[in-house]
């Protein structure tokens, strides 16, 4: 789409004001949105970009959609998601850091913050809290999901958002899209795979790739971990292989409290 | 007139994660100055601990968004290391064409969206899109072909999917590396205007002697594994890492900072080449030769150029091994992994320079302590007396507080920080 036909169905549609902001993450997923090459000008000439920092010096409060990566890890950086959200219509959380706490929330399971500090900082003073995903703060209205996240989906919901029409996301396993792109199961290949349970759309990415699912786009609809724990256990992988996967990206958080428990049993 | 500000960047832009630079002059004289780290840490050396040995690599990809290949390929080196795992001449050669081609799409990134910008006196790439469309389309043909080959090599351009201990998940088509070999070809042009372009552009005039530590190649340009050098002469093997970086912190910074002859060391681009300068391709020596680059130099603003000659660097060797790679039959991907106990060191020369992962596991492949020294980490105290003598300079030459506020900019953004990074 260029700057002449942005329309739809006719109708002129505005261009959105769009910031970009990221808390505690790898900023991959900005860069998933720079990475985009083949689309990224029309990309942009949906949106007018008011705030980026990693791409430009300008900046403005005067936003309607915020983009927000990563997640939060220290009060001032929950004091400043409580300003941007004051600031925009829409709050868009970016990846599994931003939805779940993403790798960052790993700590918090020694549930022991300063044990945490020490292992990196010795004695050095540092601030940081348990890591948790932007709704843990503020309201958010739409999740991009994915460590990283898909360019293709950002793009669809992107304009989609821009033109009102409805966002919805699969709610079936990835199993189904790495049925439809005719892999051999990794299970067959002898290796674990957190696919079964895991929100599909980002086209089977990993088993694409002869890589297990690690989850990190979260649960899918209905998803039946004890059945996949079965699986795991009939193909030769432990509990703790297992939990792994599941508490990597935190989408699984429920889950894993009650496959910790199981697994004692 | 005598110069006084009081300069304070906070949040500089155009850089990967959150530092600020503060210079306060008052009647020439330079008051204070210096770089501070605000990033929020993550924790990943604690994050490991208790994990096995194959949640490392996938794990550790996650420090930088940028350089996740990098990360990846250390902590993958760190683990075999660990377990007496020596990759095959198949694994090697795709392992090096990954990380040149992440190193291809960092420069790329910084040379152009990050660092042009400040030499043509604008606040992004953006406006170029419609004054100077050819040179963002040369700079995003570049940026997209080193991407396409992560993809096909890695399985993704961040994140790889396919990068495993003992090898890879699964191999490209022959007609994928045929194909990227003719776009490397085509890419060579390409670099060769991008050196006209920044040709154009005059580099500040600015020296502060330096400490440049990096790999150390044998016979040929060094990314992965080996020795480890600095130009004071200090040289050490991959495992005593821990000589070459002794970290230390500082208040001002969330990031640790690191020393080794002098008050601060820089590693990256420059220092790489500073050290490795006889093992470019001779056309990459050319590049150098056109800017007067030649080693040891001190000037920090050179790191762009330096970033300039290795991407003519890479796409040279990346030529030379798509042939190799094509000339050959593919062997299998991955070899058997058997984990055991005791400690891995992996060193890879990332964009921002040399990255070290440690790990130490017990007998079921159990990390047991981690450590990871970033680049910009290791950069950081030399960005920040960098500073210090840079506003020293601009005062005694009474230099406009605007011209100040653009050089520190441009100076911190030479380095090509990843500052989330350094704060993992
Ligand atoms: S979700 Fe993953 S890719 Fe995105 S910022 Fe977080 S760690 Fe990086
Ligand atoms: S490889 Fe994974 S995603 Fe694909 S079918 Fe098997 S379990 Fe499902
Ligand atoms: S396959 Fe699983 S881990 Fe990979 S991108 Fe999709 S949801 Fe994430």
């Amino acid at each position: 789409m260029t700057a002449r036909e942005r329309t739809y169905l006719g109708v002129p549609v505005s261009k959105p004001r769009a910031a970009f902001f990221e808390f505690t993450s790898c900023e991959g997923c900005q860069l998933q949105l720079l990475n985009n090459e083949a689309t990224l000008l029309d990309f942009l000439s949906l949106l007018t970009i008011v705030n980026f920092r990693e791409a430009m010096t300008e900046a403005s409060d005067e936003y309607d959609i915020a983009f927000v990566e990563g997640s939060i890890t220290r009060d001032d950086e929950a004091k400043q998601l409580k300003a941007i959200r004051g600031r925009a219509k829409t709050l868009v959380a970016v990846g599994s850091c931003a939805c779940f706490g993403g790798v960052n929330q790993l700590k918090n399971r020694f549930n022991d913050l300063a044990w945490v500090k020490e292992q990196v900082y010795g004695s050095h003073a540092i601030d940081t809290r348990e890591a948790v995903p932007l709704s843990a703060i503020v309201p958010v209205d739409l999740s991009i999901y994915g460590c990283p996240i898909k360019k293709e989906e950002v793009e669809r919901v992107v304009t989609n958002l821009v033109l009102g029409k409805s966002i919805d996301y699969p709610r079936y396993p990835v199993c189904m899209e790495c049925k439809a792109n005719h892999n051999v199961c990794l299970f067959d290949l002898g290796e674990p795979c957190l696919g079964p349970v895991t929100r599909a759309g980002c086209d089977s990415w990993c088993p694409s790739n002869r890589f297990g699912c690690w989850g990190c786009r979260g649960p899918a609809e209905a998803a039946n971990v004890r059945q996949l724990r079965q699986i795991m256990h009939e193909h030769g992988f432990s509990d703790e292989q297992l939990l792994d996967r599941l508490e990597c990206f935190g989408g699984f958080a429920d889950y894993v409290t009650e496959l910790k428990r199981a697994a004692k049993e | 007139m005598k110069v006084s500000c009081n300069i304070k960047v906070n949040h500089l832009s155009r850089v990967e994660g959150h530092g600020n630079i503060r210079i306060r002059i008052k009647d020439g004289e330079v008051l204070e100055a210096g770089w501070d780290v605000v990033e929020t840490p993550r924790f990943f050396e604690a994050m490991l601990v208790g994990k096995l040995w194959e949640n490392a690599p996938w794990i550790c990809g996650r420090i930088c968004g940028i350089c996740s290949i990098g990360h990846t390929l250390a902590s993958i080196r760190a683990v075999e290391n660990a377990f007496g795992i020596t990759p095959d001449r198949q694994t090697e050669r795709l392992r090096l064409l990954l990380k040149h081609m992440e190193t291809l799409q960092s420069h790329i990134l910084h040379l152009y969206f990050l660092a042009a910008p400040d030499f043509l006196q604008l606040g992004s790439v953006l406006p170029l899109i419609a004054s100077h469309p050819e040179v963002v389309q040369r700079a995003t043909r570049l940026k997209l072909l080193a991407n396409d080959a992560c993809d096909i090599i890695g399985g993704r351009r961040l994140h790889p999917t396919r990068t495993v201990v003992g090898g890879f998940t699964m191999l490209p088509e022959k007609s994928q590396l045929a194909q990227l070999k003719a776009r490397l070809e085509a890419a060579l042009p390409d670099l060769t205007k991008t050196a006209e372009l920044f040709q154009t552009f005059t580099l500040p005039d600015f020296v502060r002697e330096a400490e440049f530590v990096s790999l150390k190649g044998k016979n040929q340009y060094p990314f992965i594994g080996g020795e480890l050098v600095s130009s004071d002469g200090v040289v050490r093997a991959e495992d005593d890492y821990l000589q070459m970086t002794n970290e230390y912190m500082v208040d001002h910074s969330t990031s640790k900072w690191s020393r080794l002859s002098r008050q601060s060391l820089a590693t990256g681009a420059l220092a790489r080449l500073n050290n490795n300068f006889a093992l470019l391709y001779p056309g990459a020596r050319e590049i150098a030769a056109v800017f007067g680059l030649q080693p040891v130099n001190h000037n920090p603003f050179m790191n762009n150029i330096a970033q300039l000659v290795e991407c003519v660097q890479v796409v040279m060797d990346s030529i030379a091994i798509t042939s190799e790679l094509l000339a050959g039959s593919w062997q299998k991907p991955r070899q058997p992994v058997v984990p055991k106990a005791g400690r891995g060191v992996g060193a890879v020369e990332v964009p921002r320079g040399i990255l070290y992962h440690a790990y130490e596991f017990d007998q079921a492949g159990r990390i047991t302590r981690a450590d990871c020294i970033i680049p910009t980490s290791q950069n950081n105290a030399n960005i920040h007396y960098d500073l210090i003598e840079l506003a020293r300079q601009s005062a005694a030459r009474q230099k406009p507080d605007a011209e100040i506020q653009r050089l520190a900019e441009m100076l911190v953004r030479a380095y090509d920080p990843c500052i989330s990074c350094s704060v993992h």
